[in-house]
């Protein structure tokens, strides 16, 4: 197997609150490899956000303590890295697309302003100044990649005067402008309407094929995945519990967290609708030991509620995190 | 059965006080703000048994101890007539919370009952009409109104707080109406509605409860400034008139014997940044609470 | 006059424009249909469609600009019978999309659930209210310690499940749900919609379902209503309307419903890939409001606004692409009864 771009390893991140710690990552494992497109799907709660927010170190540290685990890009350790090295990651090595492009753009400048932001530190470093026309440049060509109409007088409009989808394209085209090795998703298409929303899909797709950019995209609704990713992690109060390609995943989920997420997609055919997953989400601060699924699991056996489940391999690409597959 | 929910009722009341104080406590500061405002409180409150020389808050004149600097004796020295500085600021902090609570129960209710009503039916007559009429007395510089006040009644604590409440009340007055006028167009408001609660439920039991946060914040940091402004109203002597001990009298009578008799000025004014700052750093510290909690 | 009335809802011609600085906002520009006792209705649209416009006119927080609506036969939104309009509140709720902002946030849930058992005068005393309350938290399944949490402290979807018991503390006929789940996972959108599906058998309650997920829809109502830009579209049956969709926007539409296997995937009609964006209500396209997007567009849709008509029992479209049927006034033989325009 290539090295990873991107690898989480056994990562624990904890929250400081009033009640106590809240423990919300327990154990995280996930890689992505370069170009590789890969899906997380999590419900409200499971971690996933703040998952994202490690990865470009940007929790905010009190009250987050992360007390163990590694999250290695291109070999080097992220948690560990100095300011330099850190500013050098974010600005050209991994971007994200947030999920309200309303609050990912600052109201009181233009498209314009900001995009040649984004340009200048993604282009430039101390050796290289980059030129204004060269940025204007730039900025054009980012336009028209996510098929923005008329993109001279786009660049004087501000957020407000556009649609919900024009504001995800120019925030889309402000992750791609930089010639990023990952792009994080945070649930892009979650703020829009159900049309645009297939339309911006089908952009990241198109794009991420073409530029060859590595992607994590982040989603509680399942159906936006199948079409792009190529791999779906499974995460479930903050661990990974299946990982799948991801036909396989939505023909044959094994974790019964999974099985139960899956029969719960309202079907086009009519068959109604599953029964969901009875319960709540675990209470993080004092979560239940061992297997943090076992208090809302059909199948809980003795050893679920004594030891966090290992990794068992079901075949070359699927593994489940659980002891029925023992 | 039902004496389990009274004790189920008091039990969350007190994990919602403990977890108030837990944010509270973040910031050193906001402890050190209610410290001092409970202790200004506290003097206002016990000054005839704290003050060293109770009888310096009235006529008393003993010029055989006048102009004295700062000693064991007198700690902060004694003014041209002889009186204990230190026991007169003591006293003269009940002028400026006393100064401070008037100014507020008459404003506060005003303010509110304005701001909600005009919030709820904004963009109606009942708005024009109101905000209007509220622009008109917050342009009213509260100093020029007091003074144009004062010189009609007598001059006094009274005038000077009924002077002042007449420009006040639109600060909370505006508070109240960008809130509630936000707050109209919430979904909870819009179900109370749709369900038939009554206009004065709306208001009252709805609105108003969400309000309770903001204002007792701008309250808290408005204190700092009444007293500024009534301090300001003595220094010109619209305020407390004498014998009555007023921070600000003491400051305006003692500026002309700086710099030699430094003390006289020094620790009425030093009394003045005390109270004001107090006031600031627990405002605050309501401000963390509520920032941290999303409920009062 | 005693009239048999199947039907609980009529809404007739009805218009509903605001009018601001920028120009006359036309949320809902002329719409018909009814409702009977039982149905579920979904309606279905896009932002600028005016499905909400549609809810909120219907419980009396927005006045209608033209055209009426008959609860059960009789216009409750008469604005002089102030009385009459009152003990419509009791008959008609809404459940709406934010569960954040649908709950004061300091407000305990037991004074939340209390509110409407009090303006309403349910329960007699102090005690029989506590009673009823702790009987709400039980429907929706939720422990009794709940009583006393605020808001801020428990789940969206149980915020939302407080709502819907909120919603039916005054035991009404009819509720309005808009976009009940779309803030929520799939796996607690599961769990309320089976919730409502029992309480509509249990109490015999009506919905219109608002929502934007027609695979949600096709497991919710029994009769589909596509709105865009304040004008229904195509209104019909569900199995009809899945077996058979018509208006370009509803082919639009299901196509662009993002499905997780091969099976549904084959149940997609004809595929339209989506284009372009929702024009703003303020200027509506001239003639028919889709013919900016529409792959099918003749000359004559941007200069005619297209009638409904009907096409099959029960089936109605507006669109000039079916102008060869006649639009007429139908009286439907089996127990739905419609008036179009």
């Amino acid at each position: 197997m290539s090295i990873p771009l991107l690898e989480v390893k056994d990562l624990h991140v904890d929250f400081k609150v009033f009640e106590g710690k809240s423990k919300v990552l327990n154990g995280v494992d996930f890689y992505v490899k370069p170009g590789e497109r890969v899906g997380l799907i999590g419900e409200m709660g499971c971690g996933k956000t703040t998952l994202m927010k490690s990865i470009l170190k940007i929790l905010p540290m009190p009250p987050a303590i992360i007390p163990k685990g590694e999250i290695l890009f291109k070999g080097k350790d992220v948690l560990k890295m100095n300011k330099s090295q850190l500013l050098y990651l974010r600005e050209k090595e991994i971007s994200m697309i947030f999920q309200d492009p309303t609050a990912a753009l600052n109201p009181v400048f233009t498209v314009g302003n900001q995009l040649y932001d984004v340009i200048k530190y993604a282009k430039s470093d101390k050796n290289r100044k980059i030129k204004k026309e060269d940025i204007k440049n730039f900025q054009i060509k980012a336009l028209k990649k996510v098929y923005l109409p008329d993109p001279e007088r786009l660049t004087r409009n501000y957020p407000f005067q556009l649609s919900g989808g024009m504001r995800q394209r120019i925030c889309i085209a402000m992750t791609l402008a930089s010639r990023n090795e990952l792009i994080l998703g945070d649930e892009p298409g979650t703020s829009l309407d159900v049309t645009i929303k297939d339309q911006i899909f089908r952009l990241i797709n198109e794009l991420v094929e073409k530029e060859g950019n590595a992607i994590i995209l982040v989603s509680h609704a399942l159906g936006s995945l199948k079409s792009i990713t190529n791999r779906i992690y499974v995460m479930y109060a903050g661990s990974m519990v299946e990982i799948a390609p991801t036909e396989e995943l939505f023909n044959k989920p094994l974790h019964p967290y999974s099985k139960g997420l899956i029969s719960a997609v309202p079907r086009l055919t009519g068959k109604g609708i599953g029964e969901g997953i009875g319960g709540n989400i675990p209470d993080y601060i004092n979560p239940p030991i061992g297997c943090r699924f076992h208090p809302r699991c059909k199948n809980a056996m003795d050893i679920c509620k004594e030891r966090k489940p290992p990794w068992f391999k079901i075949n070359s690409d699927h593994k489940v995190a659980c002891f029925l597959y023992q | 059965m039902i004496n389990n929910e009274r004790e189920n009722k008091k039990r969350r009341k007190f994990e919602n006080v403990r977890r108030m104080w837990y944010y509270f406590l973040l910031n050193p500061l906001n402890v050190v703000g209610l410290f001092t405002v409970f202790l200004i409180v506290f003097i206002a409150i016990f000054a005839p048994l704290i003050a060293p020389y109770p009888e310096s808050a009235k006529v008393g004149v003993n010029f055989s101890e006048a102009s004295l600097a700062p000693s064991w004796k007198h700690l902060c020295g004694t003014d041209v007539i002889g009186r204990d500085i230190l026991s007169r600021i003591i006293f003269g902090f009940r002028s400026s919370l006393f100064l401070g609570i008037i100014i507020l129960s008459i404003s506060l209710p005003i303010g509110v009952t304005v701001g909600l009503i005009a919030g709820y039916y904004r963009d109606t007559w009942v708005d024009t009409l109101l905000m209007r009429t509220t622009d008109i007395f917050m342009g009213l510089p509260p100093l020029i109104m007091a003074m144009a006040v004062c010189s009609v009644l007598t001059p006094g604590i009274i005038s000077a707080t009924f002077a002042i409440s007449l420009a006040w009340w639109t600060i909370y007055c505006r508070l109240t109406y960008s809130v509630t006028s936000s707050l109209k167009n919430e979904f909870f408001i819009l179900s109370a509605e749709v369900i038939g609660a009554s206009k004065l439920n709306i208001l009252l039991r709805q609105i108003l409860p969400n309000l309770l946060g903001s204002l007792l914040t701008k309250i808290t940091l408005d204190m700092g400034v009444i007293i500024i402004l009534g301090s300001s109203l003595s220094f010109i002597g619209l305020g407390a008139q004498p014998p009555t001990p007023d921070l600000g009298n003491m400051v305006s009578d003692a500026a002309k014997y700086l710099p030699d008799q430094w003390w006289m000025f020094a620790f009425p004014a030093l009394a003045i940044v005390i109270i004001v700052l107090g006031f600031n750093l627990l405002g605050d510290g309501f401000r963390d609470i509520l920032g941290s909690s999303e409920r009062i | 006059m005693i009239k048999l009335q199947k039907e609980i809802l009529t809404v007739k011609n009805l218009k509903k424009y605001f009018f601001t600085k920028q120009g006359t906002v036309k949320a809902i520009d002329g719409i018909n249909f009814s409702m009977n006792i039982g149905d579920t209705l979904g309606l279905v649209g896009e932002s600028g469609s005016g499905k909400s416009t549609v809810a909120y006119t219907i419980m009396a927080i927005y006045s209608p600009t033209e055209g009426e609506i008959l609860y059960k036969g009789e216009n409750y939104l008469n604005k002089e019978k102030r009385k009459q309009s009152f003990k419509f509140k009791k008959e008609l709720q809404i459940v709406f999309q934010d569960p954040g902002s649908s709950l004061n946030p300091s407000h305990t849930i037991q004074e939340i659930l209390e509110l409407p058992i009090k303006v309403h005068k349910i329960a007699k005393n102090k005690e029989e209210r506590l009673k009823k309350v702790k009987e709400l938290l039980e429907m929706v399944q939720l422990p009794q310690g709940y009583l006393y949490k605020y808001p801020s402290m428990i789940g969206t979807g149980e915020k939302q499940m407080i709502s819907i018991a909120r919603a039916l503390a005054v035991n009404p006929s009819f509720i309005a749900l808009d976009e009940p789940t779309s803030a929520l996972d799939v796996s607690i959108q599961a769990k309320i919609i089976r919730m409502l599906m029992d309480f509509q058998k249990d109490f015999n309650l009506s919905y219109l379902f608002i929502t934007h997920d027609l695979s949600l829809m096709r497991n919710v109502a029994n009769r589909v209503a596509i709105m865009y830009l304040g004008k229904i579209c195509e209104i019909a049956i569900i199995e009809e309307f899945f077996k058979n969709p018509l208006h370009p926007y509803t082919k639009m539409l299901l196509s662009s419903i993002p499905v997780l296997n091969e099976e549904e995937e084959s149940l997609k009609p004809e595929k339209i890939i989506s284009k372009g964006e929702i024009p703003s209500p303020v200027n509506t396209p001239t003639g028919c409001g889709f013919h900016t997007r529409c792959p099918k567009k003749m000359d004559i849709c941007n200069q005619k606004d297209p009638k409904m008509v009907e096409v099959g029992k029960g089936h109605f479209v507006r669109c000039h692409l079916f102008s060869q049927f006649q639009s007429k006034n139908i009286k439907n033989t089996d127990k739905k009864v419609m008036i179009i325009n």
